[in-house]
Order: structure tokens, then sequence, then C-alpha cells
């Protein structure tokens, strides 16, 4: 059974109902102070929930900012490869998650050098009890603010002006996920808790590595036992890594480039770039089945897969939400045992483009962002003037490379994605080219798009379940 | 069909030759880690049959989990390729063309003299795979190059009307250009009749083999499988994190192209039960590569352009190196979740490997084992050359589909607009 008490609020909820949002970015300035701070937080656990608060707090820590508390070099060598590392830390990581040119860490606001936070704050409450919540929260003995960043409410929109957040992961609370493969034929929504949370079972049936302590690290018995190592403590578990990116949106050029590339129907081709209606509606029928973990509220925007338009006649197969979630199995359609067999040993006749999306079970993420600036209509967007707006991707997983790094290296930033050629996100990563197939011709081919989205800042940290956060605390 | 054939001279490094070997390597990229094609010390773009090689030192780097008495086997050069047509002419080839960079490179090494003849020199250090993986047999350089050419023009402008007319004005447009001696579209070579009886001898025999020892092998596998199932209780796992800055030195050279390469170097478990164990299943598996998996595909893995196992150091050690599509974690996932049972039998020979039981179960599904295991015996690529950047296995596919727009005279409507929808 999942210990709601010990896990952070976020990994469950969004906070949909407390609409004022603040990120806040801070440095140790004392550590003994931070660490004092930290052990006194009123941070909101996941179990709070089940009663409405008029506030929440969660808190994040990066590598250098548990470094700064004190944490010792062996247990932060037991972190995630990319945590440890950081997001802006090394070329090699920036080419491969298209973070060059104008999205490079060198124009970063913050996120690398001295502008890397130690620590980011995430605080929540009716938009007008947030001062007040905030005023509650001094963290001055301990830490300095890098920068607050505001949000904006959006009900629902992103600053381009579509339904957001509409599709995430159905979490499995069971904590045992079924390993075979044949479980998996077909695609559902639901992905173990191990993908989301450290110390349970992820998609493979293994627990994700994580810092595991002699119980000498662990004086006044804090953590948990390991469940997968008798003996040791386990500093992951109910924890779980998050991705902040904050991602400026060029909403003028964005409309700009549709009306000119669409003509009058600028608005159907910028849904074609997303592969959803404005309003959030999927552009293929749900299919009959329900898929499992789609929630049957969200049956019309959700219950569909690719399947029935293999080709990206309904919706392309380079647009954002196909790229972003595939929504594959993990084989393709096979017939029964016999045909799975033989497709497994590779022995069928096998499409072109069979196979070359990986199984999206093993790379899910857990969206948590937040807008800031306005959100406009296309038309006002166009008129102009547009304030500064964009999205603060905020994401939650247990292994950086496998998921958040696949899904924005491999698949956004990725110019080979289903065996396109040349060309990646036409909306958050760049592509000067986009290809819609069409019924019965060669594709329509867009090029000289500009980049719409571009990276302001971007950090990854590790978000402890609570008794994590008190050993951190204790110091 | 022209074939295609590979080579891999390996030497030993001269003591205190390493550095400046490494220095030597380092001076014929333009990325680190990518080869420039007009190096002075060896242009591999000036060799119209190459489609990929590399150079690299071979070390083994996890020598150490062969116990505390194991010392590293000295370090060795390590110059390997993949190229149409027979490997002994490639060899002239190289020797008549760029003799002056490889004696340059081969200096470093200790066997190696001023005065040696370099073609039977590197024959004399050629270190044949055991097993071998081509994509696509038969699909030559020249003729990625001129269907990409072809794909090119073709994308560059609009096809209007409808499928047939389009056809139409696509063949035409083609011919004109043709006519005026671009866009050529060679025809393929006649196959080589020796290679094809070699071809049509492995497919009958190795099988005919197969059946006589089925009695024996019948005999003996009770008593093979208990041993295989105690060996494999009690064979230890070796799987650490491998050091942050290993993986940072590979991270470098990797994702400048659309494509990378993978080169790494295990242990065989010692004793004679796994390596014949591991000669056996080799030989299934080029078996495969031979006559199963030659289009496009090894099993369910679209994205390898060549790959290949081979011993080294009398079969106690196994080199594998292949020539992959996306990034490293994406290569290894798609093991991982498409093959593991394939990467379980050969790569649970090799010593540390994660736990399999009956050698294909578990092993690579243990996905964090796995990797740990891959990156530390991965060892940098000094030279990667590949003849066409940032082209995939999957574009070159879909360059030959829309040649057949050209060659194949009238379609149907629905061959012919999945063609069309290549554009």
């Amino acid at each position: 059974m999942m210990d709601f008490a010990d896990i952070q609020g976020l990994v469950r909820s969004g906070y949909g109902q407390l609409t004022a949002c603040r990120l806040i970015l801070l440095r140790v300035a004392d550590p003994a102070a931070a660490r004092a701070w930290i052990a006194r937080a009123p941070i909101t656990t996941a179990a709070d929930l089940a009663t409405p608060r008029p506030t929440a707090l969660n808190l994040a820590f990066t590598a250098e900012g548990l470094r700064e508390l004190g944490v010792a070099e062996p247990v932060l060598a037991q972190f995630d490869a990319s945590f440890i590392a950081g997001m802006g830390s090394d070329e090699a990581r920036s080419r491969r998650l298209g973070d060059t040119g104008a999205n490079a860490p060198a124009g970063w606001d913050w996120g690398v050098g001295k502008r890397l936070p130690h620590a980011l704050l995430l605080a929540y409450a009716a938009p007008e009890a947030l001062d007040g919540f905030l005023a509650t929260l001094d963290w001055t003995a301990g830490f300095t603010v890098l920068a607050q960043l505001p949000t904006a409410w959006m009900d629902g929109r992103e600053p381009f002006g579509f339904a957001d957040g509409l599709s995430q992961p159905a979490i499995d609370w069971s904590g045992t996920p079924n390993p075979d493969q044949d479980a998996h034929l077909t695609y559902a929504n639901t992905v173990a808790a191990g993908e989301m949370l450290l110390g349970h079972a992820n998609e493979y049936g293994t627990i994700t590595e994580r810092p595991l302590l002699p119980p000498e690290a662990d004086p006044h018995n804090l953590l948990a036992e390991a469940e997968d190592a008798p003996g040791l403590r386990d500093l992951g578990r109910n924890g779980t890594y998050l991705v902040h990116r904050q991602l400026h949106q060029d909403v003028a050029g964005f409309w700009r480039a549709m009306r000119d590339q669409g003509g009058e129907n600028w608005i159907a081709l910028a849904e074609t770039v997303v592969g959803r209606r404005m309003d959030g509606s999927a552009m293929l029928p749900p299919c009959p089945a329900a898929i499992p973990g789609i929630d049957p509220d969200d049956r019309a925007a959700n219950n569909f897969t690719f399947d029935p338009d293999p080709d990206g006649l309904a919706c392309p197969l380079g647009a954002h939400i196909r790229r972003a979630n595939p929504r594959n199995a993990d084989l393709p359609p096979s017939g029964g045992a016999i045909g799975r067999l033989l497709r497994n040993l590779g022995l069928t006749r096998q499409n072109l483009r069979d196979d070359l999306v990986s199984p999206t079970r093993f790379h899910r993420i857990l969206r948590r962002g937040r807008d800031y600036g306005t959100q406009l209509s296309p038309e006002a967007a166009l008129a102009g003037p547009v304030e500064e707006s964009g999205l603060h991707f905020i994401c939650l997983n247990t292994n950086i490379a496998r998921q958040f790094e696949f899904v924005q290296g491999a698949w956004l930033a990725g110019r080979n994605f289903d065996g396109l050629s040349g060309e990646n996100d036409p909306l958050t990563a760049g592509a000067d080219t986009y290809s819609i197939p069409q019924p019965h011709a060669a594709n329509r081919r867009l090029t000289g798009l500009p980049a719409f989205v571009t990276l302001r800042g971007g950090a990854y940290f590790f978000l402890p379940g609570m008794r994590a956060l008190r050993w951190i605390g204790q110091g | 069909m022209t074939p295609q054939d590979n080579f891999m001279v390996l030497a030993p490094i001269a003591e205190g030759r390493r550095g400046d070997l490494e220095t030597l390597l380092a001076s014929m990229t333009d990325r680190p880690g990518r080869a420039d094609p007009a190096n002075p010390v060896l242009p591999f773009g000036a060799f119209d049959r190459l489609h990929v090689a590399r150079l690299l030192v071979l070390e083994d780097l996890a020598y150490a989990d062969l116990g505390e008495a194991a010392t590293p086997p000295p370090p060795m050069l390590a110059f390997l390729g993949d190229c149409d047509g027979d490997a002994e002419s490639f060899r002239r080839d190289l020797a008549a063309r760029a003799g002056d960079g490889l004696r340059r490179l081969f200096a470093h090494c200790s066997d190696f003299t001023a005065d040696a003849d370099l073609v039977d020199w590197m024959r004399a250090h050629e270190t044949p795979p055991a097993t071998a993986y081509v994509n696509w047999v038969g699909r030559t350089v020249r003729q990625v190059r001129e269907e990409a050419a072809l794909a090119s023009f073709l994308r560059a402008r609009p096809w209007p009307g409808p499928p047939q007319e389009a056809r139409k004005s696509i063949v035409a447009a083609v011919q004109a250009e043709q006519a005026q001696g671009r866009l050529p579209l060679s025809p393929a070579a006649a196959t080589p009749l020796g290679w094809t009886l070699r071809r049509l001898a492995d497919l009958v025999l190795a099988p005919l083999v197969l059946l006589l020892l089925t009695p024996f092998l019948i005999l003996i596998a009770p008593f093979y499988l208990l041993h295989l199932r105690k060996l494999e209780e009690t064979d230890a796992e070796f799987t650490p994190r491998p050091a942050p800055a290993h993986v940072a030195a590979l991270a470098r050279i990797e994702d400048h192209d659309a494509s990378n390469q993978f080169s790494a170097y295990g242990n065989v478990k010692p004793g004679a039960f796994r390596l014949l164990t591991l000669i056996f299943l080799l030989r299934l598996v080029q078996y495969t590569t031979r006559h199963i998996f030659t289009r496009g595909r090894l099993a369910r893995v679209p994205t390898i352009h060549f790959a290949r196992w081979v011993f080294t150091d009398d079969k106690r050690r196994l080199f594998f190196a292949s020539n992959y599509d996306g990034s490293l974690d994406a290569y290894m996932d798609d093991f991982i979740n498409k093959v593991a049972y394939g990467l379980n039998l050969v790569f649970s020979n090799g010593v540390g490997y994660p736990r399999c039981r009956y050698l294909f179960i578990g092993g690579a599904k243990n996905e964090q084992k796995f990797k740990n295991y891959i990156r530390k015996r991965q060892l940098p690529t000094q030279v990667w050359y590949k003849a066409y950047p940032n082209l995939t296995a999957h574009d070159l596919a879909c360059h030959s589909q829309l040649r057949r727009l050209i060659e194949d005279g009238p379609m149907r409507d629905e061959d012919l607009v999945a063609t069309l929808r290549l554009l």
C-alpha cells in the first residue's frame, strides 16, 4: 500500500484548484539555517489532498543544492546520472535534447553557473492568498532568492490558446505492475508507480537505482528500509525527479506563421501542428473499447490511439502530441500467440515503418507545468502587443534518461521520429520543415517555419519523499 | 548484386606510443570522434566502396572482473570497415591510395616495420568476425548516393495531380535529368558466382549438419541444461555504474550524426562450456544474418546499418561493433524491448552479464544493470566514418522505394500513393 503521507502532493496532483502559483528558485546561503528551515517547512503531502486546502507547498533540490546542504559525495553519486550532471551541464546532453543555438544553456536566464538554483519551492494558493502564504515562509536565514517566477492561470489553455494538460498517465498505485510483455499488447494509459516514484517497481518490474544508505548514515532512523536491499536505508523512496524548463512561447510569431502558411485555414493548420483541436478534442475518433487508465470523463478527448491512422492522414506523424505520446503498444498488431512469437523473432513480414517507435510505456512523464504571461485569441495575438508568455514545463519521472530525455531528445527534438526525415517537432523544437500527409498524393510540406519556443532556463531537481526531506533537513 | 564484405586489422600498440597514436587519430576528425572524410591520413571519402569504418584503441576496461590476479592485455589498434565487393581488393586499394597514411598509423604498432608490405601486413593482422550483419545485403554506397540524390530531387518540388499523373510527371522529369547526365541510377552489377554458391552451400549444409547432430544434441541436452542452470545460478554479476568521466567521454563523441557508432569489448566466461555455447550461438546468429535478416532489419530492429561480433585473444574476449541510428539510450532501449532474448543468448556468456535463465530469459530485461554493463565495456571510437551522413537505415529503405517509381513501371494506386507519401 502506498504511504501517501510520505509522498509530496505534487506527485498526486497539479493543484488545479489553487490557481495562483509561484515558482521560487533558491540558493543556499547558510546550510545550517537552510536545513533548519527545511525541517520545519509546511510541505504538502499526497495524504493532505484528502481535504481541500487553501495553500500547498512542495520543495525540490538540484544535485548542487544537496551538496550545499551537506549530502556526502558517495550518497550523491547514487542519484540518477542525468540529475547529478545537470540539465545544462555538458554539450553532449544539450546536443541530444536539442538545447543548441537559441536554446543553448549559455543564453539561459537561469540554470547554469552562478544562476543554477539549489532548490525549487513550488507555492500554490488561491489568488488573493498567495502573497500572504509566501509571507509566512521566512526562508531568508537559509536561502537567497535567485528568481521568483510568476505564473498565470489560463484555465486549462496554454499561451498559444490550445487546451493543455489533457493527457496524463494514470499511476498504478498498487505498486505491483505486471512485467510480462504479453500483458502489453495493446496501449494502456497506466504506468507502474515506479516510473513516477522511486522505491517502487517500474515498468520492467525492477526498482530504479537511487541512493541506498548504510544504517550509520541514518542515525535517527528517519528513512525506510530498501525493499530490494535489506539492511540499507532508502533515501529515494517515494521521491522522484522534477524536470523544470522555462519555455518562452512566441505567440505572435506562431500565429503569423500559421496565417502565412495556412491562408484562410490558418487555425486548422495550427491544429494539425499540435495534433488536437484548439478546444482539446482529438483528431481521431475514440476507440470502441475503453483504454485502461483513461478516465471515463476523458473518453472524448483521450480514448484513442494512432493505430487506425498509420499514415498520419487524420493526425500527421510529426504532430506535437503524436511525438510526445505515440500511444503504441510493445508489439505491432501480430495476431495470436504464434504470430507474436514469429513477430518477436522477426520472421513475419514487416511493414516499412513497423517498430520505428519505441513502446510508449517506457517513456511516460507526469506533467505538472504552469503557464506564465497572458493567453490571447489568435486574432488578438496577431494584432499585438503580446506580453512575454510561455510555459514553465515541469514533469516528474524516476529515470531522467529513459523518460524525459528520451521524449525530448528522440521524439520531440529528434529528426527521425517514426520514419520522418530531417524534421523535428514543429511546435516546440524549431522544425524548419513539417510534412502533412495527404489522402491521395505526396505530403504537403511546410518549409521555412521559425522556432516558436525558446528555452530560457532549466534544471533537474530531486523531489524527495517526506522521510528523505526530514533526513536532508536534519543534516 | 554486389555483396558486402568486411575487414578488421588488429595489432598491438607499441609500448609508449599510445599517446602519439591517439593524437594522430584525433587529427583525422572534424568533430569529436567523427572522421573528416578528406583527412590527409586516411581520406575515407575517396573510397567509394566504403560504407562505414572506424579506428580505435581496443582495451579491456573490465579485466578486473576476472579476479584480483588478472592483468589487462596490451592495448591494440583496431581498424575495421565494411565495403562493397571483396575485402582483399579493398585492402589493395587502400594500400595503393592511402599507403603513406596507413604506414603512419601502423607505425604505432609493435610489429610493424617500415619495409613491411602493407597488404601482406594487413592480411596477416586480419581478424575476421564470428558473425557480421549487413542491413541490406547488396546495397552499395554508389546506390545509396544515387538514390539519395533522386530523393532530394523529388522532394525539392511538388508533384501535383492524381497519383498516376504525378508518377508520369516524376518519370518524365527524372528521365529528362538523366538525358542531361544527371540523376544516374546505375543497374546492379552481376552477383559473383562464387558468392552465390557459397551462400547456397551454407543455406543447405548448415541445417544439414545440425540435423545430423540432432540425436547427439538431444542426448546431451539434459546434462547441458543442468550444468547451464548451475552456472547461471553461480556466475557473478558485475554491473556497477560506469564512472561519470567514462560516460562523459563516450557522450562527447556521440550524436553528431543521425547515426552513431558503438564499440564494446568484454571477456568470455572461462571454460569450454561457455565458449562452445557462444561459438554455436554466434554461428546460429550468422545463419540468420546470412539468410533471413538481409533486408532492412535484424529481427525487429530496423536501425542497424552494420554490426559484427569478433573473437580476439584466442577467443578469450569478444569485440562487438555496430553502426546504428539514434542515440545510445534509444539503441539500448530498442535492444531491451525488442530483442532481449537475442542479446542474452550471446552476451550472457560474457563475464559479469546480468543474470539469465536458460540463456535467454532475464538478462537485458534488468534494464539498468544491462545499461551499466554495456556502458562499462563500451570503448570510445576515436575515428568513425559513415559514407552517408545523417541518413538512417529507414531513409535508405525509403529512397530505394522511391526509385521504384522510376524503374518499376505502372503501380497499383494503393502502392503508388504509399510511395508518394515518402516524398
